[in-house]
């Protein structure tokens, strides 16, 4: 479960930029996750609400948007849509470097 | 005046709806109970600089840092307990342990005469990069000296998170399956140094060496592979001389 740490760096974050920004309240958070990063989008979700509790981001909107995932081949040139880590190329079967698809971001948010 | 386009501004007079497309519009009507603020930040990043802050200071004091990480049960702490024993003080040694609680790893390690650290990570999963800083500050780690810092059993957390370390170290054991890097790639992707431990009971289990070592490969094509017994010493020194071979390269 360390979507609840990932959450707790979300919080801490938006509370920083409350300062340097200046605002009070945060109404809606977009997070881009690409899927072959280590986070389950479901855990993120089931989180958000616990840990914003109480935050300046309690009862906040949370929008997923997932990202796919997206290997360049070294030797063909050629990119394949990747599901796992350690699927090969599609046009040549040898592996992939990962140019998408490991993002974990706070996109934007909507603040008052 | 609106926040994005300046529509109601004394200089343009204009309503925006005359002059943006439609996705402007939705934009916009967001707006209207609140701002919009492009962040586009790393939800690690907090752990990200204080990885970097721990690096900095690993380069200043030229101190080689490995974080092992493994599932629970698969040999870190005896590894490291024989490989102080092993290196007979060639170079100051010093251990963090991460474990969700007690002292036993810790106090296995001071048995040894090796200054050593617990951290209690309680409901965390994982080692984060601020308790490894704070940790330098109670811990005596000598400048030109290796930290081993033994992540707690479990293969998928810890790959998130780095420490500053040089290298991840990911210790498997026979005793486990040998599909292992298939079915946790993220931590096998994030690793450079796979240890495959126990090698010892290899007769008494059903594991493939070659078939893990293939699946580790297919995950991380760059992945350093080394089998080894703990234990019993077989092939120990392929991984004491390796150790001796980067704190080198340190000097």
């Amino acid at each position: 479960m360390h979507e609840l740490s990932l959450l707790e760096n979300v919080r801490e974050i938006l509370e920083d930029h409350a300062l340097s920004q200046k605002f009070s309240k945060v109404t809606k958070v977009t997070l881009e996750i690409g899927k072959l990063s280590s986070i389950e989008p479901e855990a993120l979700r089931f989180g958000f609400d616990v840990v914003m509790k109480g935050s300046l981001a309690e009862g906040a909107e949370l929008i997923i948007s997932e990202l796919n995932g997206l290997g360049h081949c070294q030797q063909c040139g050629q990119n394949t849509l990747m599901e796992v880590l350690y699927d090969p190329c599609g046009h040549c079967g040898r592996p992939l470097t990962v140019v998408q698809g490991m993002e974990m971001k706070i996109k934007d948010l909507v603040v008052i | 005046m609106c926040g994005i386009c300046g529509c109601g501004s004394p200089e343009q007079k204009q309503s925006h709806k005359f002059v943006f497309k439609r996705e402007h519009h939705h934009h916009h009507d967001e707006l209207d109970t609140g701002r919009l603020i492009q962040l586009e930040q790393d939800l690690l990043s907090k752990n990200n600089t204080y990885a970097t802050q721990n690096r900095d200071y690993f380069k200043q004091h030229n101190i080689f840092v490995l974080n092992l990480v493994s599932s629970p049960g698969a040999g870190k702490t005896t590894l490291l307990v024989e490989t102080i024993k092993a290196l007979n003080g060639q170079f100051p040694i010093a251990v963090i342990e991460g474990d969700q609680q007690t002292e036993h790893d810790a106090d296995r390690i001071r048995a040894t005469g090796t200054p050593a650290l617990q951290i209690n990570t309680g409901r965390a999963c994982h080692l984060e990069a601020l308790g490894i800083g704070q940790a330098l500050i109670e811990l005596d780690v000598k400048d030109n000296s290796l930290l081993a810092i033994e992540n707690v059993g479990n293969l998928v957390c810890p790959s998130s998170f780095d420490l500053g370390e040089a290298h991840k170290v990911v210790v498997l054991s026979v005793t486990e399956g040998d599909d292992k890097p298939l079915k946790y790639p993220d931590m096998f992707h994030a690793a450079d140094v796979m240890l495959i431990n126990k090698t010892d009971l290899l007769p008494y289990v059903d594991f493939d060496v070659e078939r893990c070592i293939g699946y580790a490969k297919q995950v991380n094509p760059a992945i350093q592979i080394i089998c080894l017994s703990s234990t019993k010493g077989d092939n120990f020194t392929a991984w004491t001389d390796w150790l001796a071979e980067q704190m080198q390269a340190l000097s």
